[in-house]
Order: structure tokens, then sequence, then C-alpha cells
């Protein structure tokens, strides 16, 4: 068997990379995708402990099914603003919205 | 209502009238001289006649169905009121009136109607004539109040307020400096008496728990224990009864200025004269050889003067009083202003009858007190009618554009028409005061039978005698004897001076010579002159209630069945005071002393009248001696110098010197401006402080803030992915804290 | 660990979700990137299946790889209309890169410590083998107003409300 720990890495290095990819590409929608990178990640880890720990209650997999919701909700608003973003502006590039700037 | 007729209840209403009068005066009818003089007289005519009617009640007038109570003095009339409540006890305050209050009772309010009537005329010119009656009002109520009195406190009350009189009326023409210091004088000296009588006050009722008369007076066992109990102080050589008479003397030798608190009454001379003949013959003087009179019980308590035995206020009054009866007499030969001859033989006077009372002559101390309230009261206001006249004269010589100047040495001040040696020749100019005055100045002078004052003086001396040389041999009767003879002789001398000094011969200036009343119709004649008439009438036949029944001739006629004066007053006390024998020799001889000093002034100065610039006969006579005695008499000794040596001018020096300049300005205002100032300091650095420190802080941190706001907000730079850089590395680090014991 | 079919297994599809992963962050054509992401995801539901939650595999696909990546794909062809020489990363990637392996290395540190930790340590193996058929219980978990009902309503309420804002948001305007 697969020790849990191992599974617990992958979903790590997954978050790791996801935090990335949000954190450095210009992008918009390479930032949704890095977004939706690290929800998986969280849903990895929420599905190991669950067949681990406590493989009797449903919980873990309760719980991930939540994820799915709210990342799918959050990828469809999240895109529909970046399309009204590009029409308004002609750009996704992250750093150009800074009408909040000091 | 009131019971008319009930004697007990009457005599709370004598005083209440003046005191009316008093404030109507002050408060409503002082605008109008003829409303003020009618509420005064109104005032002083009700109460004359309610004295009237408790008198003759009292003494029994068939006539008017009024029959005298069987032995009045223990029966006496009286009430009470309960007044405050002292503990567990109740102070009653009331009225008493007993047969020496009766007497007062003849002779006060008779002289205060007198001289207010005479008042009437004699301030008629005077701007602020409303307020004098105001204040006479007044003090013929505390007076009245005072001789109705049934206890210490209320005794006490009319003589501080006839104190506070006294000081006004003195002063009352304040612009004058020397009346406006004759009146604080007057109530500082009296101050120092009574401060001491208060303290006597306050021992007797510490000790006996009342300050009624009868219940101490009446009572056997009270007056025992007060004698037997040793005093607070001096416990050794004074009983608690000694000690509370001493201190009560000490009162009388205030008030009625006796050595050698005699000084202020000569200078209350400054006021007007009414003032002079109430206050100093009449009442307030009275009072105080009244309060004596009344507190003789006390003042004998553990002693009998009449088997020789003295207790301590008894001697301090023989000795005290004689001396001073012939201390006084000696000073008025030498003055020259004619009030002053007077007052020194008001002093005079006042200290026979306190000698009297010390040697125990009970009823002839009450007796004088009578009969020279009249006389004096008459004598004052003769002189003051005579200095009118003068005044007239000099006002009349004015108007003649001549200038009266004094014809004496003192050529420089300005004209004294009080001074005796600018009158002369006034009987022909103002007769009727020439009359009263001769009948005053005998009475006082002691002229023999026809005179009041005969009787009275006769009757000390003839008790001193008894009890003295002529009898018994008592150390301090013998005393009394020697000084009071003495000055019967200088008195009659001194008042015959005055007379010939004042109305014999001829004026000697030309006020003397234009001097006059205003005619017999005038106003102010009539009210000042009627008085005279009154009083010189009683002057002279009052003294006929007193005759000891075995003198030759009027001994049958006015004492058939006893001496009615002697046996009316003497049931005031417990134990009567025996009536002297009676010496036909010893009186025949003593009727020789006034004869003499009247025959000795006749002869220096009435038989080769004085002549204007002339020196006085009398000084001429004793400078041959030495002048120094001439010059001791007319300086009073030079007692005023040393009181003002010892207690006055120290007295400057410690308010002027020790206390405002040293303690007040120095030390107090040092400190308060020390600490003022030392406020201001410590107000200018916290000033200091608060600009650089705490605006500096507060201005700082703004300050500061704001410097780092204008660096800190670059960190808001619109990026979204620069603010996830943040986000994640805060997360990091909270997650390292978090598990900092699992990674370690 | 023994070298097993379901180590083996468990190693090709962790390759495959991690390899996928940095590609869809490396890559420069954004539509390369979707696609990865793709990978990725499929890569993931292997490890669903793994883990015997076969439903969430399903889920997995039909949802994030048949929805998500779609609807991304369609933005990617939406916006592609800047055609100027763009950088892939932006001028914190350096930072961020640091940051990405501070990350890592923090949880794995955490996991190495927690697996052999004093406390409990993670299992070797499944604590329990799964009871019943797990899709069913799960199922019945969501509708049991015992258990995760409210959750489950919440959540729809959310996508409907997710619905219309992204309806909302990306509306044309010039259409009206």
């Amino acid at each position: 068997m697969v020790p849990l720990w191992m599974f617990l890495v992958v979903a790590a290095a997954l978050f790791a990379i996801g935090l990335f990819g949000v954190l450095a590409r210009r992008n918009a929608v390479a930032i949704l995708m890095g977004i939706e990178l690290m929800l998986n990640a969280v849903n990895i880890n929420l599905v190991a402990f669950w067949r681990y720990l406590t493989p009797d209650t449903m919980m873990g997999q309760a719980f991930a099914v939540f994820v799915f919701v709210v990342a799918a909700a959050e990828a469809a608003v999240g895109l529909a603003l970046i399309v009204a973003i590009y029409r308004r502006r002609q750009s996704v590039v992250a750093e150009d919205v800074n009408l909040l700037k000091w | 209502m009131i019971d008319w007729t009930n004697a007990n209840i009457l005599p709370w209403l004598i005083p209440v009238p003046p005191l009316i009068a008093f404030a109507l005066i002050f408060l409503v009818t002082n605008r109008s001289w003829w409303l003020t003089v009618i509420t005064a007289l109104t005032g002083t005519i009700l109460s004359w006649g309610l004295a009237a009617a408790v008198f003759l009640r009292a003494v029994g007038a068939p006539i008017l169905g009024l029959y005298a109570p069987e032995h009045f003095g223990p029966n006496a009339f009286g009430s009470q009121v309960p007044w405050m409540a002292t503990g567990a006890t109740q102070f009653n305050v009331g009225v008493l009136v007993d047969p020496l209050t009766v007497i007062m009772l003849f002779m006060v309010p008779l002289a205060i109607l007198m001289i207010m009537l005479y008042s009437v005329g004699y301030m008629y010119h005077d701007p602020r004539r409303e307020r004098f009656f105001g204040y006479m009002t007044l003090f013929a109520g505390a007076m009245l109040t005072l001789v109705v009195a049934d206890n210490l406190l209320l005794l006490f009350i009319g003589w501080e307020i006839m104190g506070f009189c006294s000081y006004s009326l003195i002063g009352f023409w304040f612009e004058k400096e020397s009346a406006y210091k004759a009146g604080v004088k007057a109530f500082m000296t009296t101050r120092v008496a009574d401060v001491i009588m208060l303290l006597g006050i306050a021992y007797l009722f510490a000790e006996t728990g009342t300050l009624n008369f009868r219940d101490i007076f009446f009572n056997e066992e009270m007056l025992h224990q007060l004698a037997t109990t040793p005093a607070l102080l001096f416990g050794g050589a004074f009983s608690a009864a000694g000690l509370i008479g001493v201190f009560l003397v000490v009162g009388t030798i205030g008030k009625s200025a006796q050595f050698p608190l005699h000084v202020w009454l000569p200078d209350a001379m400054e006021g007007p004269t009414p003032v002079s003949a109430m206050i100093h013959a009449a009442a307030m003087v009275s009072a105080g050889v009244y309060m004596v009179i009344r507190m003789y019980p006390l003042l004998e308590a553990g002693a009998d003067p009449h088997h020789g035995i003295y207790s301590p206020p008894l001697m301090l009054m023989a000795y005290i009083g004689a001396f001073t009866a012939l201390f006084a007499a000696v000073i008025a030969i030498s003055q020259n202003d004619i009030k002053r001859v007077l007052a020194y033989s008001t002093i005079s006077q006042l200290g026979y009858m306190v000698a009297a009372l010390g040697i125990g002559a009970y009823v002839a101390a009450a007796f004088h007190l009578i009969t020279h309230g009249i006389f004096k009261a008459l004598l004052f206001m003769s002189s003051g009618a005579v200095i009118h006249g003068m005044e007239h004269g000099e006002h009349h010589a004015h108007e003649h554009g001549h200038h009266p100047h004094n014809v004496f040495e003192d050529e420089g001040k300005p004209f004294d028409p009080q001074d005796m040696r600018n009158m002369g020749g006034l009987k022909d100019r103002i007769p009727v005061t020439w009359w009263a005055f001769l009948a005053g100045g005998m009475s006082l002078a002691g002229f023999p039978l026809f005179t009041a004052g005969f009787w009275s003086k006769d009757e000390i001396l003839a008790e001193s005698w008894n009890l003295g040389l002529g009898g018994e041999g008592f150390g301090p009767a013998i005393f009394v004897f020697i000084l009071l003879v003495v000055g019967a002789f200088l008195t009659a001398f001194y008042t015959t001076r005055q007379l010939a000094l004042t109305f014999a011969g001829e004026p000697r200036t030309e006020a003397a010579e234009h001097a006059s009343l205003g005619g017999p119709s005038s106003l102010v004649s009539i009210f000042m002159q009627g008085p005279l008439i009154v009083l010189g009438v009683l002057a002279l036949i009052t003294g006929y209630a007193g005759v000891h029944p075995s003198f030759p001739v009027f001994g049958p006629i006015f004492s058939p069945g006893g001496n009615p004066f002697h046996d009316f007053v003497a049931e005031t006390l417990m134990h009567h005071p025996p009536v002297s024998d009676f010496n036909l020799v010893f009186t025949l001889v003593l009727m020789l002393v006034p004869l003499a000093g009247i025959g000795l002034g006749w002869l220096m100065y009435a038989r080769k009248p004085l002549a204007a610039g002339q020196e006085d006969p009398g000084k001429v006579a004793l400078d041959a001696i030495s002048p120094a005695i001439w010059r001791w008499m007319e300086n009073k000794f030079y007692v005023d110098e040393l009181y003002d040596w010892a207690f006055v001018r120290p007295s400057y020096w410690v308010s002027e010197t020790l206390v405002s300049q040293i303690i007040d300005r120095g030390v107090i205002d040092g400190t308060l401006h020390f600490i003022a100032r030392a406020g201001v300091f410590t107000g200018e650095l916290f000033k200091r402080f608060n600009r650089v420190v705490i605006d500096g802080v507060g201005d700082g941190i703004p300050q500061g803030i704001g410097l780092f706001s204008r660096w800190f907000r670059f960190i808001q730079s619109g990026n979204v992915q620069q603010y996830m850089l943040m986000v994640a590395l805060s997360a990091i680090v909270l997650g390292i804290v978090v598990f900092w014991n699992l990674i370690r | 660990m023994e070298l097993t079919i379901e180590t083996l297994v468990f190693a090709i599809f962790s390759i495959i979700t991690l390899a996928g992963g940095l590609g869809v962050v490396l890559a420069r054509n954004l539509f390369r990137a979707a696609l990865m992401l793709l990978v990725s995801l499929f890569g993931v539901a292997g490890l669903f299946v793994l883990l015997a939650a076969p439903f969430l595999a399903a889920v997995q696909i039909l949802i994030y790889m048949g929805g998500i990546a779609i609807l991304i794909i369609f933005a990617v062809m939406l916006t592609r209309g800047m055609v100027r020489a763009h950088k892939v990363m932006n001028e914190q990637w350096d930072v961020a890169a640091f940051i990405a392996l501070v990350a890592f290395i923090v949880l794995l540190v955490v996991i190495i410590q927690v697996a052999q930790g004093d406390g409990a340590p993670l299992p070797q193996a499944p604590v329990a083998d799964v009871t019943a058929d797990p899709t069913v219980s799960l199922g019945a978990s969501l509708l049991d107003p015992a258990q995760y009902v409210l959750p489950f309503e919440v959540a729809s309420v959310l996508l409907v409300g997710a619905l219309i804002g992204a309806i909302y948001v990306a509306r044309d305007d010039e259409a009206e």
C-alpha cells in the first residue's frame, strides 16, 4: 500500500506549483488555471485523509464535493469577469488592472 | 386682655414704650422733627405713667383706693416667663418690683421724662436731632429694663445696651475728634469692667445654677453655701461669694466711674448736655450703684459690716469709694469747664454711695442714689442752659461785629462758652437757670435742713460715724468717715466756687453780657426751663422722705411712725438693716461742714467776684505753697497720661508695628507672595513642558504617522498578484509559527 | 514500500499530475497551458480512483475536465485578441518561485514530522476497509438532515448565484 504521506507530498507539490502559477503568470486566465490546480491539490488531500483515517464516514468525500461546487462557481464567475475586463480594456494582463493603486 | 390693676404684669410694660419709640424713630419718623418729638415724648410719658402706677400700687395711695401690700419686701410684685432651656433646667426671665425697684421707678422715669422735655429745646437747632431722640429712647428702654429685671442676665443686657448708647451719644457730634474719641474711651473703659463683671455673672451661674435675684438673695442656704465655698481662683483668700462680689464690684467701678476706671466720665462731657444729664446723673452711672445695692446680700455674704466683719467686696467698695470721693472732689476744685466740675462731682458723689454700701449703710446708699439722681440731672440741665445762654451771647456779640475771646491765658484758643472764667453775672440774665442751679448746687453741697442732698448725705456720714469713730470703731468705717467728711467740705467749696464764678459779679466777657435763653415765651426756653423748675422743687423736698424720727422738729413732722424711706427700703433685704442711733451733737457739728465749705467758697469767690483776666484765687493761694499742687489738680493727677503710656501706646505699637507690619505684611503677605510666585513659576514650567514635550509628542506623532504613511502607501500598488504574494508569505509564516513544535 | 501494482499506478498518475501542473504554469502558449491543465486534472482523477472514490473520479472528469477546463479554453479563445509579444512571467516571478518553494518545503517538513512523529503517526495503510458502496453512502449523507443536507442546499444556492452573476457580468452591453 502507498503510505498516506506520499499522497500528501503529491498534493503539497501540486499546491506549490499552483501557487507559483498564481503569483508569477501575467495572463489572468493563467492565474485562474493556477487556482484550479491549488483546489485540486486540496481535494487530493481531503480524499486521502478520508480514505486512510475515516473511511466509514462520508465527511471527507462530502467536503470534496463541496470544493467541487465552489471551484466551479468560482471559475465561472472569474472567467466572466475576465471576459468583461477584456471587452473593456482589451487586455487580460493582471498587472494592468491597477486602478486601486495609491 | 391685660389686667391693668395687676401689678405683677404692669412692670413688664414699663420698658416697652421707649423701646417701641426707639424703633419707630429710627425706622419711620426720623424725617419729621415733630413726629419724632411726639413719639419720644409719648413713649417716655407712657413709661413714666406705668411706673407711677406701680409706684402708687406699692407705696399705697389711699386717695385712689390703693393700699400698700403687707410686708412688701417678701411679697414683691413680679412674674416670670420661661426663656431658654439650659441643660436640665429652664432659665426664666421676668420682672421684679421690690422696694428698691420702687424707689428707682420713682426717680428714673421722672428724670428721663424731664430730660426728654429738656432735650426738645436743647437739640432744636441740631441737624441730627432726630437721631438723638432715637438713641435716647433706646437708652431709656434699656435703663428701665435694667431696673425692673429680676435676674442678673437681663440686668446685664440692659447694662450693655446702655453702654452702647453711651458710646453713640457721647460721640454724637462725631465730626469733632475729641467727641468720638471720648465715646471710644467711654466704651473701652467700661468694657474692661464689663468683661470682669461677666466673669462674675458666669461664675455665679456656674455655682448656683440661677441668676434670679429672689432665688439667690432671699435664700439663706444659697448665700451660706456661696460664702463658704472657696473660690476657683485665690481659693485661700476668697470664698465664692467673695470672688463673685469682687468681680461684680469691678463692673460698678467701671460703670460708675470709680477710681481707677473713672477716666471716661470727664471726657464724656463732649456729648450734648442732655446726654450728660441722663447718662451721667440719672441713669447709667446710677445703674452701677443700683447693681451693687441689688447684689448687697451676695456682697455681704459671710460677713456682717454692722458688727465689724467685712468681706472682700465690701472692703473694696469702702476703700475705693471713699478714696474716689475725696480724689474727685480735689480735682473738681481746679476745673474751669462748667461741665467738668459737675463730672468730677458725679464721680465723687458716686464714691459716697459705693463707700456707704461698703460699710453696710444700705438704706443710706439707696437714699443718696435717688436724691443725687434728681439734683445732678438738675445741675447738668442747668449748666446746659448756661452754655446755651453763653452761645446765644456769643452769637449776639458776633452780630455786632465783636469777636469774643477767652479772658484767660489761653487766648489763642477759640472762644469757649463752657469755660467759667468767661462767665460771670449771669444771675440777672438767666434768672430761672440761676435759681435752679442754686437749688441743685445747695442740694449737692448738702445745705442743712432744706435740701434733699443734706438728708441723704447726712445719713451716710452718720452711719459711718456710728460704725467708726463714734461708736463701734470699725476700721473701714473710720476711713470712710474721715475721707467723706473732708469730701463734703470740698464739695460745698467747689460748688460755691462754681456758682460764684458763673452767676455772681459782673460779666467778664461780651458773650456773658449778652447771654440769654431767648425770653420766657420762646418755645426752646419753655422746654428747657420747665424741667428745671420741676426738678428744682424736687431737689429741695425729696429729702423729707427719709428723716430720722428722733431729729428735732423735722422728725416728728415727717417721720412720726419711723423713717418712712428706711422702713420701706429695708424690706428689700431678708435681714432688715438697723436704723442707726441719732446723735444730736454729732448732727449739729456735721451741719457745720457744708456751711464751712460754702463759707470759704463765698469768701474766696463771691465776696469779691472774679474780674476778667484775674487769676483764680484758689490757684493763687495754693501756688504760695507750691505751683505744682494746682497744676496736678488741674491735670487730674495725670491719670490719663499714665494710662496712655501704660496701655494705649503699647496697644498701638502691637497693632501697628508688630501685627500690621511684621506679621501681616511681612510674614503673611510674604508667604502669600512667595506662594504666588511659586505658582507662576510652576505655571511657566508647565507651559514650557507643554509646548516642548507634550505638543512635541502630540504634533510629532501625527507627523511621524504622516511620514510613515507617505512611505508605506506604496505598498498598495493595485497589483493583485503582489497582494497575493503577501498573503502567501503571511500564510507560510503563520504556518511555521503554528507548526513550530512539529517542525523542531 | 514494496513495488506493487498499486504503487506503480500511484507513481504514474502522480507524475502525470505534477508534470501537467508544471506544464500549466510554464507554458508560453495559453492554449497549450489549458491542454496541460486537462492532463493534470486527469491525473487527479486517477488518484481518486486509487483512493477508492470512484464517484469523485467521475465527477472530476465530468465537471473539472469536461466543464471547467473547457470553459477555460473558451475564455482563452475569447481573449486572444492581444498579439503583442507578451511575456510569460510577471516581474515578481523570482520571488514567487521562491515563495512557492518555501511553501512546499514547509509543508514537506510538516508532513514528515507528523508522519514520523510521536503523536498519531500517519498510517501506512488505511485504517479500515471501505464499508458499503461509498457512492450510495455519499448520496445518502448529502441528503440526510442529520448530516450534510444543509451545506448541500447552500451550495445549490451558491451555484444559482454564481450562475446569475456570471451571466450578468459577462453579458454584452451593446447588444441591449
